[in-house]
């Protein structure tokens, strides 16, 4: 808050007091995310040595539980830089999941794949539509949304679970491993690679943020900010279809319950990861160290022996901390 | 009222962050009943100075005295409690509230029963106003009042609380002139009330029409306190400036004749909604035309119209003889045209953003490289960028919003003249900015010409108009009433003759 005055005297900041002018205004918060990370893995390192916390199984583990949560917040990043939300994410997944089964029983893999982007794809465009051609706010129309995909999922499936017996599926998409690496962690890492490079190294990340950032200015730029909201949102709905198949993949089934909730998670994690809530700025990396921050917690507060009802107080608190830490001053 | 009393004194103050020094052993003192004129360019550490004495900023050292005693300020409470009042640039109203319910926002009157009396509240805010001698309805809903009200609103809010001293930051920049005039009255009566105000602004015709003493910052430090019959403006603008400006505010004819060369935008009956009605004028490159208009002439409907921002709804834009069909900012840049909006901080700039980013955002396509973007040939380009507009920045990374006005405004012309239009719209491009940039804005528009561009300019400060505009076209409702010759405009105030339609 200081630095306005002092950016508008110095045209040449003379050598040292330059530099240390340069690092005083480095700012920490915006690594805090990095932090964290390392503190709290440290502290269960440290706690639960016993409990076999630092062991390559459950080490993976975290990974797993957190792959499908960080391929829907790496969507989110997206969505909230551009200062909007998308609250239908976790039921998207779950109708995703559901017409996977469907389809695949029915008609075979690459039919029940296509059905499942079909669904991110019809839910991101209605998403889209409404809040870039008819204005209405975000969080409303996705707050609708989360409530028609869970009930259409619930409702062509009559509430019961879709067995999917296709193996090659299941492999792909969740079960199985690429060499020796499992492949929901090769999944998380081609989505957090391409949704980086993209949101920080090409013309449409730039404008998703300077969206965010400033619409009207954006809009005065020559920036097709209608086509950018609805790009973002449609981009969240489909990577979250593609989340609902990893679900389908690893619990070798398709059920309207995978993924309630996780729009709540993957929100956090965007969050904890810097992005601003009120738009402007992301960081996908950001949002991958979130999501693995949440993933370990959960995974310490379960095998330091919390009961469920423990761990959301716990997780609760060091999210609000977290996020109390890195906001701006 | 006894003026040779003191209301505010601050003595060798200093202030640095972060070991740069801001504020040098400043002195500084305001009489009761004085409008003190706050005078420096970008950077002199006039925010600074007023951010300490409303107690955002603390000073390293130094004291600061009200009334004859020390005083410590820590806090904008503190500040409001020995009197000092703000009058913010950027309003601080709440605008779903009534008039009564801001004013005594956070120390709302309350009854026995220990709720608020929202009755008391209007009467008392009435009797704020009475005594300012104006008449604004407290019941009204702010976002229903112009802005001008919304600035007596403020007003009346800081003096509901007692305020003695105001600080009033470019009070005009937003206000028609006869709005303008209503101020200065009110100013006039507030003085007589003893109440002090410390003003700051870089409109010259303002402060000699207003204050009764002006200090002039450079630097940090303080170069000179004076009454204003003892100083000039040259003197006043030289002080500020640090050197002496030779003619940048005054019309130098151009060597070229502008109107035979081929036009390059012709503007054929073009409509839209109420406030552009039938406006038809040719653009000649190397031509600079002005815009002259009352606030609400449709000035700045027009330049939204060219630029594709508000719809036509009939009449034709011709671009080079052909007809262009601009629905939409992207299909006028790809025309040529470039617009600098009147709101820099809303329409200009994003913020939060670094320099760079915001000088790159209409160049993206510029620094792509297959599907990525190409950083380096990003740098290298701001880089150029900031260079050549001679923006003063610490670090290009660093966030626009740290930057003074009118850096702001250059990297808003930096970040359009990178994109190398052919026709640029200004739209009042010198507001708020101080005069050394502003004759730096305004010898870049001459030049901008003299390579050929066509330049449209819109300014409420006739002196600017008259400086650059070859020909001005006089706009009144929506409509050209006028079109002057630069030579058939004698002085300012026919032009505002003009523009009167008298």
């Amino acid at each position: 808050m200081n630095n306005r005055t002092i950016s508008t005297i110095a045209p040449e900041p003379g050598g040292l007091a330059a530099v240390r002018g340069w690092f005083g205004e480095l700012d920490w918060r915006r690594y805090v995310i990095y932090i964290g990370f390392v503190v709290v893995f440290a502290f269960f390192a440290v706690l639960l040595r016993d409990q076999g916390f630092l062991s390559p199984n459950n080490l993976l583990n975290i990974f797993r539980q957190t792959a499908t949560i960080t391929v829907i917040a790496v969507g989110m990043t997206y969505v909230i830089a551009c200062a909007e939300i998308d609250l239908s994410v976790g039921s998207t997944a779950g109708l995703s999941s559901v017409c996977t089964a469907m389809a695949l029983s029915q008609w075979g893999i690459i039919p029940g794949i296509l059905a499942g982007l079909a669904v991110g794809l019809v839910v991101g465009s209605v998403n889209g539509a409404l809040v870039s051609l008819l204005g209405i706010p975000s969080f409303l129309v996705t707050l609708g949304m989360l409530g028609i995909a869970v009930g259409v999922a619930q409702w062509i499936t009559a509430s019961a679970p879709q067995p999917i017996l296709n193996d090659t599926f299941n492999m792909i998409f969740g079960s199985g491993n690429f060499g020796p690496v499992p492949g929901l962690l090769v999944w998380s890492a081609v989505f957090v690679a391409i949704g980086a490079v993209v949101l920080s190294r090409t013309k449409f990340g730039r404008q998703v943020l300077a969206t965010g950032g400033n619409r009207t200015a954006a809009d005065f730029t020559g920036i097709n900010t209608k086509r950018i909201k609805f790009q973002v949102l449609l981009i969240s709905g489909l990577v979250a279809s593609v989340a609902g198949m990893l679900y389908a993949g690893r619990l070798e089934s398709g059920r309207f319950q995978w993924g309630a909730g996780d729009e709540l998670s993957a929100i956090a994690a965007v969050i904890l990861g810097g992005t601003s809530l009120f738009g402007g700025a992301g960081s996908v990396v950001g949002t991958l160290f979130g999501a693995l921050l949440i993933g370990l917690i959960n995974n310490g507060l379960i095998l330091a022996g919390l009961d469920s009802s423990q761990q959301q107080v716990v997780r609760g608190a060091i999210i609000i901390l977290a996020v109390a830490l890195a906001r701006k001053k | 009222m006894n003026t040779s009393e003191t209301a505010v004194e601050m003595r060798s103050i200093s202030k640095g962050f972060n070991g740069v020094n801001v504020l040098n052993d400043v002195d500084f003192e305001v009489r009761s009943g004085e409008v003190h004129a706050l005078a420096g360019g970008n950077g002199a550490g006039k925010s600074t100075l007023m951010k300490i004495l409303q107690g955002v900023y603390q000073t390293d050292s130094g004291a600061i005295l009200v009334g004859g005693r020390p005083v410590q300020i820590n806090s904008i409470q503190d500040a409001k409690a020995v009197g000092i009042g703000m009058v913010f640039q950027e309003f601080s109203l709440v605008p779903s509230l009534t008039v009564a319910q801001n004013i005594f926002l956070g120390a709302e009157p309350q009854g026995r029963s220990g709720l608020i009396n929202d009755k008391e509240a209007v009467r008392r805010a009435r009797e704020v106003f009475a005594e300012m001698e104006i008449v604004v309805d407290p019941r009204a809903q702010v976002s229903a009042l112009g802005t001008a009200y919304w600035q007596l609103t403020e007003i009346a809010k800081a003096l509901a609380q007692n305020a003695r001293v105001l600080i009033m930051d470019e009070p005009t920049a937003s206000l028609a002139r006869h709005e303008t005039d209503a101020l200065f009255d009110l100013v006039e009566r507030l003085k007589k009330r003893g109440i002090s105000i410390i003003y700051i602004s870089h409109r010259m015709d303002e402060v000699y029409r207003i204050a009764d003493r002006i200090t002039i910052l450079r630097d940090g430090r303080r170069l000179l306190t004076e009454s204003l019959s003892d100083v000039t403006p040259e003197q006043i603008v030289e002080g500020i400036v640090g050197k002496k400006i030779e003619g940048q505010l005054s019309y130098q004819q151009r060597g070229r004749d502008a109107a035979s060369a081929a036009p390059i935008l012709e503007a054929r009956g073009l409509t839209s909604g109420k406030r552009v009605r039938d406006v038809s004028f040719t653009l000649h490159s190397g031509e600079i035309l002005g815009l002259a208009g009352l606030m609400g002439s449709g000035r700045t409907e027009l330049a939204r119209v060219l630029f594709g921002i508000d719809p036509l709804d009939s009449g034709e834009i011709l671009i080079r003889g052909t007809k262009a069909q601009i629905t939409n900012p992207r299909r006028a840049i790809a025309a040529g045209l470039a617009l600098i909006p009147e709101d820099r901080r809303d329409q200009g700039l994003v913020l939060d953003h670094s320099v760079r980013d915001n000088l790159l955002l209409p160049l993206l396509d510029k620094i792509a490289r297959g599907p990525l973007l190409d950083a380096a040939a990003g740098r290298k380009l701001s880089n150029s960028l900031i260079q050549k507009f001679a923006v003063k920045v610490a670090h290009p990374n660093k966030p626009v919003r740290l930057l003074s006005g009118g850096n702001q405004q250059k990297v808003v012309l930096a970040k359009w003249l990178g994109t190398e239009p052919d026709v640029l719209i200004l739209d009042e491009p010198t507001a708020g900015v101080d005069i050394g940039t502003k004759s730096e804005i305004l010898a870049m528009i001459r030049e901008l010409a003299d390579t050929g561009k066509a330049v449209i300019v819109i300014s409420s400060e006739y002196p600017e108009l008259l400086a650059v505009s070859d020909r001005v076209l006089v706009l009144r409702d929506g409509s050209i009433t006028r079109e002057l010759g630069r030579n058939e405009i004698a002085d300012e105030e026919s032009l505002q003759l003009a523009v009167q339609g008298v």
